[in-house]
């Protein structure tokens, strides 16, 4: 095998720049990626229907009197996460009677004025950032005085959200770090966070509360996502017949050419 | 499988294709363009490129059409428009990735295609006007792929076209006016999104469809090259075909036939599994809508413009103007035009010339490759180094063409073409 891999490259000098191409393009793909705080890994996982609709109460009941999930309907939502109508109507749609319309919020349209900004909308925010960044930042806050809201967050500096799972989660407080700074001298910067008053979960609860979270913000961002990727398979699968029956007529073909 | 038409040219016999011939050379296309357009018998692997582009482009066509039923090119509906064929409109997100992702494979076949053609010498006489139609062909894509690119109307979209758009802006005298009349407005704004939604549907793929064709016709002409870089028609048998060709039609049908079923895996790979290929193909700040007050973190074009993004951002400002950056940016381009110039060798094909041409070659691959990759980057750290270093071995590339090509050794080219039944 190798020995006729050889022979078909010492007659393909294509083949053999190709080759060394392929080989030399990793290096130059060193690089290094310096965030602030490494994301926390979320482990969502799109195909967990319980969890997505844990992930759609948990949102609708703590998050959706704020955020918007303007490009997702109700019903969509219902029928992708397998909830029946009547659960849906009942404990689900807060802002809308029609099952039909699009996910709002009851902000009004001088929240602004109330946050500093207006609360964004969410139907994209996990592929505009990321499931990992959703589930890092709502694991992130910590006691910070100097804040309107008396938290802070360590994936976003000086959010403007107040801290609406505080009952949920507690109260982290903030651990600082001395650092030298471009002169020399040491400052405190922050290292990480510690939870400081227990809320009503346990962290382990927490998390899974988080996650559930960010798994049914990432459907929201592409509600077709597992429909996609299990068609895929199918899609893959009769290429590669087809692909195997084109090889066999090609050659069937190309017997005459000599 | 349909064999060349019998009854072709007479117009008698009362068939529907005679009374057509008669009246449309529909069979005499058929035999010159397909059946009988005899292709050299030792294509490999570069050469499905071609046929690959054609396959592209034709799904570009048909996903935009539908793409354009749907989509609203206004900057307060646009963004919206996109979600709603994302998520309300049936097989939406399928046809909108396919359009998305294409874009990408458009330019990664393109790349190939080209680099085909410096392999095997595929520029050379007689093939000049060939390479120079497909060159104005790349240069239409890239205006396409740039207002394409603007057209969801995300963030980047916008920052994109801002960066771009105002590039134009540095040419001296005329720039401030030139940059105010492709915009039609001072910011880049409603006006801008409507007229480039109109060159993208309409102006750009008319343009195209005719190089296209002109390429065809000019590469039909003259015979398409081949590994060897020999000509075929040399040798030609009692009927007067090529003794090296083989008829496109059905040999190279079915062999294209596999290529495209190879394709396809790897494209509706990415369609179904990766179709924001990790932020490379659907950059993650364009999905959140546009926003003149809000610069996203890193501007950088998409993936296929980032090697001349590079140069741009690679060549300091001097004399109190960036115009130098633009200009070696467009030189970058207009450079290729003349390679059927600059190659001096006598030989055509890479399997007979001397080594200073392989490693030019595959220097100047990589050159382009890591260009690419510090386009990329923030110009911070090692890169703009590397951008320039590299910016230069481009460009020593073309500009010493002439003379490496020259004093570099050759083998002798066979006769006949190489041909491993």
């Amino acid at each position: 095998m190798l020995k006729r891999i050889r022979v078909i490259l010492a007659n393909r000098p294509g083949w053999r720049l190709g080759l060394l191409l392929l080989v030399m393009l990793p290096l130059g793909m060193v690089h290094a990626e310096e965030g602030e705080f490494a994301l926390k890994h979320a482990g969502t996982d799109i195909n967990n229907t319980e969890s997505l609709q844990r992930g759609a109460r948990n949102f609708m009941n703590y998050c959706s009197g704020c955020h918007s999930l303007k490009y997702l309907r109700y019903n969509r939502m219902a029928a992708d996460l397998k909830i029946p109508s009547t659960e849906l109507a009942a404990n689900l749609m807060f802002t809308s009677d029609h099952a039909v319309d699009e996910i709002v919020s009851a902000m009004p349209a001088d929240s602004e004025k109330w946050f500093g900004k207006r609360p964004p909308d969410l139907s994209l925010v996990a592929r505009a950032k990321g499931v990992d960044y959703i589930y890092s930042f709502l694991e992130g806050f910590y006691v910070d005085s100097t804040r309107l809201w008396g938290v802070n967050n360590m994936y976003l500096a000086n959010a403007a959200m107040p801290f609406v799972l505080q009952p949920l989660q507690g109260l982290q407080k903030p651990v600082f770090k001395s650092e030298a700074d471009a002169n020399g001298s040491a400052r405190m910067v922050l290292s990480g966070v510690e939870l400081m008053t227990p809320g009503s979960m346990k962290p382990e609860e927490y998390d899974q509360f988080v996650r559930d979270i960010a798994n049914f913000l990432d459907y929201a961002a592409e509600p077709v996502k597992a429909k996609r990727q299990s068609l895929g398979i199918f899609v893959t699968l009769f290429l590669l017949v087809f692909f195997v029956f084109a090889f066999l007529l090609k050659k069937e073909y190309w017997k005459d050419v000599h | 499988m349909a064999a060349a038409p019998e009854s072709a040219g007479s117009g008698k016999g009362g068939s529907f294709l005679g009374w057509i011939d008669a009246r449309f050379p529909l069979s005499k296309l058929w035999r010159e363009q397909v059946s009988e357009y005899y292709a050299p018998k030792n294509f490999n692997f570069w050469y499905l490129f071609g046929v690959l582009s054609l396959v592209v482009f034709a799904n570009q066509i048909i996903t935009g059409i539908f793409l354009t039923m749907s989509y609203k090119p206004s900057a307060a509906e646009a963004f919206s428009s996109v979600e709603y064929i994302m998520r309300d409109l049936d097989w939406g997100s399928l046809i909108r990735y396919m359009h998305s992702t294409c874009a990408s494979a458009f330019f990664i076949v393109i790349y190939l295609h080209m680099f085909r053609a410096l392999l095997y010498g595929s520029h050379r006489k007689p093939r000049e006007l060939l390479w120079i139609f497909g060159c104005v062909i790349y240069l239409m894509l890239m205006a396409e792929a740039f207002m394409g690119y603007v057209l969801p109307w995300g963030n980047m979209s916008f920052w994109g076209a801002q960066v771009i758009v105002s590039l134009f802006g540095s040419l001296p005298v005329i720039g401030g006016t030139l940059v105010e009349w492709i915009r039609g407005d001072y910011v880049i704004a409603d006006p801008t999104l409507n007229r480039f939604f109109a060159l993208h549907v309409a102006a750009l793929p008319l343009a195209l469809v005719f190089l296209v064709i002109a390429h065809l016709m000019a590469l039909h002409e003259v015979g398409s090259n081949n590994p060897d870089g020999i000509e075929i028609k040399k040798h030609k048998d009692a009927n007067g075909h090529p003794l090296d060709g083989i008829p496109f039609h059905p040999y190279y049908t079915v062999k294209d036939l596999v290529g495209v079923a190879g394709f396809l895996l790897i494209f509706c790979g990415v369609i179904f599994f990766a179709p924001t290929f990790g932020g490379l193909f659907l950059e993650a700040p364009n999905f959140e809508p546009a926003n003149p007050l809000q610069t996203p973190p890193e501007i950088s074009p998409v993936w296929y413009f980032t090697p001349f993004y590079a140069m741009l951002r690679a060549i300091p400002s001097f004399a109190g103007t960036q115009v130098w950056g633009v200009l070696v940016m467009g030189g970058a381009i207009v450079v290729l035009f003349f390679v059927p110039w600059l190659d001096r060798s006598p030989v055509r094909s890479i399997r007979y010339r001397g080594p200073i041409y392989k490693i030019a070659l595959a220097i100047f691959a990589v050159s382009f490759i890591i260009l690419g990759l510090c386009g990329m980057k923030p110009p911070a750290g090692i890169y703009p180094l590397l951008a320039r270093i590299c910016t230069g071995l481009y460009f020593a590339f073309f500009l010493l063409m002439p003379l490496y090509t020259k004093i570099d050794s050759v083998k002798p080219v066979p006769d006949r073409v190489t041909w491993h039944a």
